[in-house]
């Protein structure tokens, strides 16, 4: 808890908007803290599975940052892990089933990866690192920021790995057939979870160059 | 001879690590050096063949549609299967927390060389990957034990494996936006491509 009085309650304040854009940009939930990779890089195969996941994703770190937060002054330190985990994991049955109802086919083809969204670091990182000192707007915030980060990275591999590996984008055909009669073929490689791996590294390795200060020393 | 197949299946072809992406947040950060990895593994071996045969008794004792048909035949229809999450992930949790206090009490050696890995364990996805993958291929009780074994084995070796060829990168010059996490990325997809050449082995 910070001693400064805090300024004038309007909607955002200058910090609040700060909580919302740095997991974007500079502190990255994927590139930069590493968390959440597990269950993200299998399903980036479409960009309909991925965009399915980023929201099931933001829904989860949102609500049980402000869960977890509004208990936070009750919650016994030695079994917080566990309670931390129900919280989860409630959360994502209501997603699971919630999917299972309104969208089967894509659900079937998540399987177990929405279930894994429980072990899924970036959850887990955000309530220990920020739900558990702060307040529940902030903690929403907060857990918006951090879904919108990992969305963001999620929708650009899903972008090139859909668009090379199947020439499709969305399902919807976009490279035209003249192009596979001249000779042009689907990269096989890029619908392999290796192809996620170096995609990743290729983004990690253009937003340090952008930004050295971010330069992993060691 | 098919428990001997899924073994191969679940350390190779079907790696945890390599071929599904689980455990990947545990597999990045604590590959540094083969020491810490390999305590890290074994943990992981040992978590992956208890709670893998645990669950599958919770499945198919308690959540599975008509396993309460034994109390009376008006419950026969009660399917809690929804209920999977949170009670995999609670037994994984609770098998950490006893672990850690045999551990302690009887192998304290064992206890200070696995350290913080154990409880790190309990949000690895690889453990709850396993116990769900096992439900949704339907194995036996003896194949899901042999699949834990065998998925922990898998993910032992990639660690090992990644944790021996970041200590050699040290001494080699790589670019510097990519050094540390990026390239890491790289050789898990380098890695990934080689064991996809153990794809189609049955034995």
């Amino acid at each position: 808890m910070s001693t400064q009085l805090q300024p004038a309650p309007t909607l955002l304040s200058k910090k609040q908007k700060k909580l919302l854009s740095d997991p974007i940009g500079d502190n990255n939930p994927i590139t930069i803290q590493v968390l959440g990779i597990c269950s993200a890089l299998a399903i980036t195969t479409q960009l309909r599975t991925s965009l399915v996941m980023a929201i099931s994703v933001i829904f989860v770190v949102a609500c049980s940052n402000v869960a977890i937060s509004l208990i936070r002054k009750g919650i016994p330190e030695r079994i917080r892990m566990i309670v931390q985990l129900m919280v989860v994991a409630g959360l994502v049955v209501l997603v699971d089933q919630f999917l299972k109802a309104f969208a089967y086919d894509i659900s079937r083809q998540l399987s177990v990866y929405i279930g894994l969204i429980i072990t899924n670091c970036i959850v887990m990182g955000r309530l220990e690192a920020f739900a558990l000192s702060n307040r529940p707007w902030d903690a929403f915030l907060d857990g918006i920021g951090n879904g919108i980060g990992y969305g963001a990275i999620l929708m650009v591999v899903a972008f090139f790995r859909e668009l090379f590996g199947a020439g499709t984008l969305f399902g919807y055909q976009v490279v035209p057939q003249a192009f596979y009669d001249a000779g042009y073929r689907n990269n096989g490689i890029m619908l392999t979870p290796s192809a996620a791996m170096f995609l990743i590294g290729i983004i990690i390795w253009i937003h340090r160059a952008r930004k050295p200060k971010l330069i992993d020393i060691s | 001879m098919e428990l001997v197949n899924i073994f191969i299946r679940s350390a190779f072809i079907e790696n945890m690590v390599l071929a599904y992406f689980l455990g990947m947040c545990s597999f990045l950060a604590v590959s540094k050096s083969v020491k810490t990895a390999t305590g890290l593994g074994l943990a992981v071996v040992f978590m992956l063949s208890v709670t893998a045969p645990l669950n599958w008794l919770i499945n198919n004792y308690l959540l599975v549609k008509g396993s309460f048909a034994w109390i009376s035949p008006a419950l026969a229809e009660v399917d809690l299967t929804f209920l999977q999450f949170i009670l995999f992930i609670a037994v994984i949790a609770s098998m950490v927390q006893l672990l850690e206090m045999i551990m302690e009490r009887f192998f304290p050696p064992l206890y200070s060389a696995l350290g913080i890995f154990l409880p790190l364990i309990t949000v690895n996805c690889a453990i709850l990957g396993g116990s769900l993958f096992m439900i949704e291929r339907q194995l036996s009780l003896d194949e899901s034990v042999v699949y834990g074994v065998g998925s922990g084995f898998g993910f032992l070796l990639a660690i090992v494996a990644l944790a021996a060829i970041r200590e050699k990168l040290r001494y080699s010059n790589v670019p510097a936006p990519l050094r540390g996490l990026g390239i890491a990325f790289i050789i898990t997809g380098l890695m990934g491509l080689a064991f996809m050449s153990f794809a189609g082995i049955t034995l």
